[in-house]
């Protein structure tokens, strides 16, 4: 049991314990352990005396240095946006035209404009902002509301079908499913909307056009017009193009005309400040420039 | 299993088994639809077969009263299985949670299989269920061999066995339902909670018991480190779960705490779940299976003597460095980042006094993978307790904070470090237990041991470089005094290495598969082979009263 004895490798003594064959050698402990301690200890005691480090009741000892990681983070902020100030001034106070034609300008605008588009809004209309199924490509020129900057920064500002109380608002009825329309009206207006931009009908849907025109002319030119070309004030889809937010094919048609459609954006003027939406409709307007 | 009680342990098996059945019905009625009531169920199920188990062989002879003389160690073979089990599902989870990250698609749309989820299901399933099960299992090897004492009673282990994977069951299953606390490492709801404090109160009181009752005159380290896990895990898990349930019909609970000091209180568990479960409870292994395997005497008493006070003391304070530049007071981050600093010294020295300890047997380190397992384990310890103090520092933190650095810092640990150490001291235990003089394959663990270091290489590697990277496209700004890069452009950043980390799960996966089958086919071994008792592991004294007996 307790028997010391020379380890045969090391020459050093054992403590004498044995736990089932396992033994401990009578090694110091070595000085760089206790070199390390004390260095750490000593590097502690002076980080504790220079920051904010130990409780007293309900105040604590606020250190030499008087730093305080809040009122550092407060300053940091302050800096940052003085350094922006030369031009996320100019982008608040002058109008869109001035500021669109200066080329300085404007590459701040592409810079930040990048980010805070891909961080917000690139979830939906993606990160080159072409949209998919459902959003709306905001680089192909078509717009719904409207493509000036003044109007993509009140779009953003309000969303649409949003819960601001200016939003914008815009709704397509159920034609099928409310019963407006017959089934075979339906067939045949979506059939004449694809003609619409182009697509060609074919030998079935090359018969039903005539009778498609005049359901359009009855049911949907109130909105998207007489030419189908849409109508900024409500919304409506320029459908003489060939961007579709739904799908221009024959089922994604007759699916939007029978059920109806009614798309969201949320409004980010609580979200954003208002030189960020600026920077952002400006940077919008811009997004389709390289393929235009 | 059962046969090896006596009939009185038998009969207390049937009334708890009982008990925790009409808990279970009590759930079931209480919980109705909610996932309370569901566990319930599988409370219930679990006693019932149980129950029926024991009966079974309720008329069994009784066994000899020679076993008194003997170590009891049936519960720590079931552990080692339920050990094995649990690293192959909660690795498999991993590698799952791993691929989601690259492949996004991989929910196939059940609720389920969503990353929150699937997420926790796989840490606690490595942490509680891999990691948990081996410590049970090893300590009570342990804890006899050094005490030269057999377990106090029968029951009582099969009752901390048993019944903490039946509060893993509870966490896992209740995951998947979608039953969370939000509080990392500690998700399982407040009936879970509950039923691991018994559990773990049992667990301690057969320590205690059978360290009383020791015929050594000295606590061997390993106990120490036990100990430590055990006791500071139960206060820890009691804090940080103090909770009020919606109802006693409801699984949902709301914690006691609320904003800064429950997150606080959270990390303060958290990070002490690090030291006390896996670096305390993994140290009772490695000084116990390290020498044993390397036949050489610990490097110094003394060493082990300063790790374990500095490491008990200091890890207390850490917690903190987990909300640096957070709404946390300074003064508590200055502490966490002070003591997390010094805290490397002694994590050092219990690295190197584990290293220290195989001069003389480094020829041994070359030719055999178990004792190579345990070497590289206490090299990633050291690698993993630096890398941790040197994130601690506020200036570090706050590029790594948030970023996949410290995903790949927690792997260096868990794989390198809690995992190596414990297939090392499996491969050690396991012909011990069987009663066979090798494993059946030495050359598969030689396999296992390359598959594991190869997959935690190519995992830490690939979070060093993703994490960086994540960190500095977090904090680079253009000209414009904008972010230069948007969130989604760190992402795209990312896959590759999301790729290349799943990979390196799937190596680690691979290799606990070959262990697992390697230690099912040395259990075979023992079945159907002849028995050969090793040296290594019968009391050191031939005498008949070399154990302190069991009753």
């Amino acid at each position: 049991m307790a028997t010391e004895r020379h380890d045969p490798v090391t020459g050093r003594l054992t403590t004498g314990h044995e736990w089932n064959g396992i033994e401990e050698l009578e090694t110091p402990i070595p000085r760089v352990v206790i070199f390390f301690l004390i260095a750490g200890t000593l590097f502690a005691i002076g980080y504790w005396l220079l920051m904010p480090a130990w409780p007293l009741g309900w105040t604590y000892t606020r250190g030499l240095l008087g730093i305080d990681q809040r009122n550092v983070v407060t300053r940091q902020v302050e800096q940052a946006a003085v350094s922006r100030a030369v031009w996320t001034d100019r982008i608040a106070t002058e109008d869109f035209a001035a500021i669109a034609a200066d080329e300085d300008l404007m590459r701040h605008v592409r810079d930040t404009g990048r980010t805070l588009f891909v961080d917000n809004c690139a979830v939906c209309h993606g990160v080159r902002g072409t949209g998919g199924p459902g959003f709306p490509n905001l680089a192909a020129g078509s717009w719904l509301w409207g493509g000036d900057p003044e109007t993509i920064a009140e779009t953003i500002n309000v969303g649409i079908n949003s819960t601001d109380e200016d939003t914008r608002i815009s709704q397509m009825m159920a034609f099928g499913r409310d019963g407006v329309l017959e089934i075979e009206d339906i067939r045949s207006v979506a059939a004449y909307v694809r003609s619409l931009s182009g697509q060609q009908p074919g030998e079935a849907d090359q018969a039903r056009l005539p009778a498609g025109k005049e359901v359009f002319a009855a049911n949907c030119a109130s909105c998207h017009g007489e030419e189908g070309k849409g109508m900024v004030e409500v919304g409506a889809p320029d459908l003489t193009d060939d961007n579709w937010i739904y799908g221009g094919d024959e089922q994604s048609v007759f699916t939007t005309i029978y059920s109806g459609r009614q798309g969201h954006m949320p409004h980010w003027q609580d979200r954003l400040s208002p030189t960020d939406i600026r920077i952002l409709a400006l940077y919008v307007g811009t997004l389709g420039e390289g393929e235009r | 299993m059962v046969s090896g009680l006596t009939v009185s342990e038998r009969q207390l098996s049937l009334v708890v088994l009982t008990a925790l059945a009409l808990c279970g019905l009590a759930m079931a009625a209480a919980g109705r639809a909610d996932a309370l009531g569901i566990h319930g169920f599988i409370v219930l199920a679990f006693s019932l077969g149980l129950i029926f188990l024991v009966i079974s062989r309720y008329n069994d002879p009784e066994p000899p009263t020679e076993r008194l003389s003997r170590y009891y160690d049936d519960p720590t073979k079931v552990g080692i299985v339920l050990t094995m089990i649990w690293a192959v599902v909660g690795m498999f989870f991993g590698v799952w949670v791993a691929a989601l990250l690259a492949w996004p698609d991989l929910t196939f749309d059940a609720g389920w299989a969503s990353f929150g989820r699937l997420r926790p299901v796989h840490t606690s399933g490595v942490i509680f269920g891999f990691g948990g099960n081996a410590l049970i299992a090893t300590s009570f090897h342990v804890l006899q061999r050094t005490s030269r004492a057999r377990l106090p009673d029968q029951f009582s282990p099969w009752f901390v066995l048993i019944g903490y994977n039946l509060f893993c069951v509870l966490a896992a299953s209740g995951y998947l339902m979608g039953l969370t606390q939000s509080k990392e490492y500690a998700e399982p709801e407040w009936y879970a909670d509950i039923w691991l404090v018994i559990v773990w109160v049992v667990y301690f009181l057969i320590y205690i018991r059978t360290l009383q009752r020791r015929k050594e005159p000295h606590i061997y380290v390993a106990n120490w480190y036990y100990m430590a896990f055990i006791l500071v895990v139960a206060v820890l898990h009691i804090v940080n779960n103090l909770a009020v349930p919606v109802s006693f019909g409801h699984a949902k609970s709301y914690s006691l705490f609320s904003g800064v000091q429950d997150a606080m209180t959270q990390w303060w568990y958290g990070h002490n779940a690090v030291a006390f479960f896996l670096t305390s409870g993994f140290l009772g292994m490695m000084y116990y299976y390290l020498p044993k395997r390397a036949e050489r005497p610990i490097f110094s008493y003394r060493l082990s003597i300063i790790s374990f006070w500095g490491i008990t003391f200091m890890y207390m304070w850490a917690g903190s460095h987990h909300l640096h530049y957070t709404a946390l007071p300074q003064w508590v981050q200055t502490l966490g980042m002070t003591f997390s600093l010094v805290l490397l010294v002694p994590s050092w020295a219990s690295a190197g006094n584990a290293l220290a300890t195989l001069n003389g047997a480094w020829d041994k380190v070359r030719t055999d993978a178990t004792l190579r397992f345990m070497m590289v384990a206490a090299v990633f310890y050291g690698l993993s307790t630096f890398e941790g103090s040197f994130m601690a520092i506020r200036a570090v933190n706050s590029l790594s904070h948030y970023t996949d650095w410290t995903v790949g810092h927690v792997h260096a640990g868990a794989l390198g470090w809690v995992a190596m150490i414990t297939f090392g001291s499996l491969y050690a235990l396991v012909p011990w237990m069987w009663k066979q003089e090798r494993m059946y394959s030495p050359k598969l663990v030689e396999v296992h041991f390359w598959l594991a270091l190869t997959g935690t290489i190519i995992y830490v590697f690939a979070m060093w470089n993703s994490g960086i990277i994540q960190g500095l496209m977090w904090r680079t700004y253009n000209d414009s005094g904008t972010l230069a890069y948007s969130f989604i452009d760190s992402l795209v950043a990312m896959h590759p290495y999301y790729i290349a980390r799943t990979v390196g799960g799937l190596f680690f996966l691979a290799g606990a598969i070959v262990a697992s089958w390697n230690v099912w086919m040395t259990i075979r071994m023992a079945r159907f082979g002849q028995s050969q008792e090793s040296g290594a592991d019968v009391p050191v004294y031939g005498k008949a009263d070399a154990v302190q007996a069991g009753e």
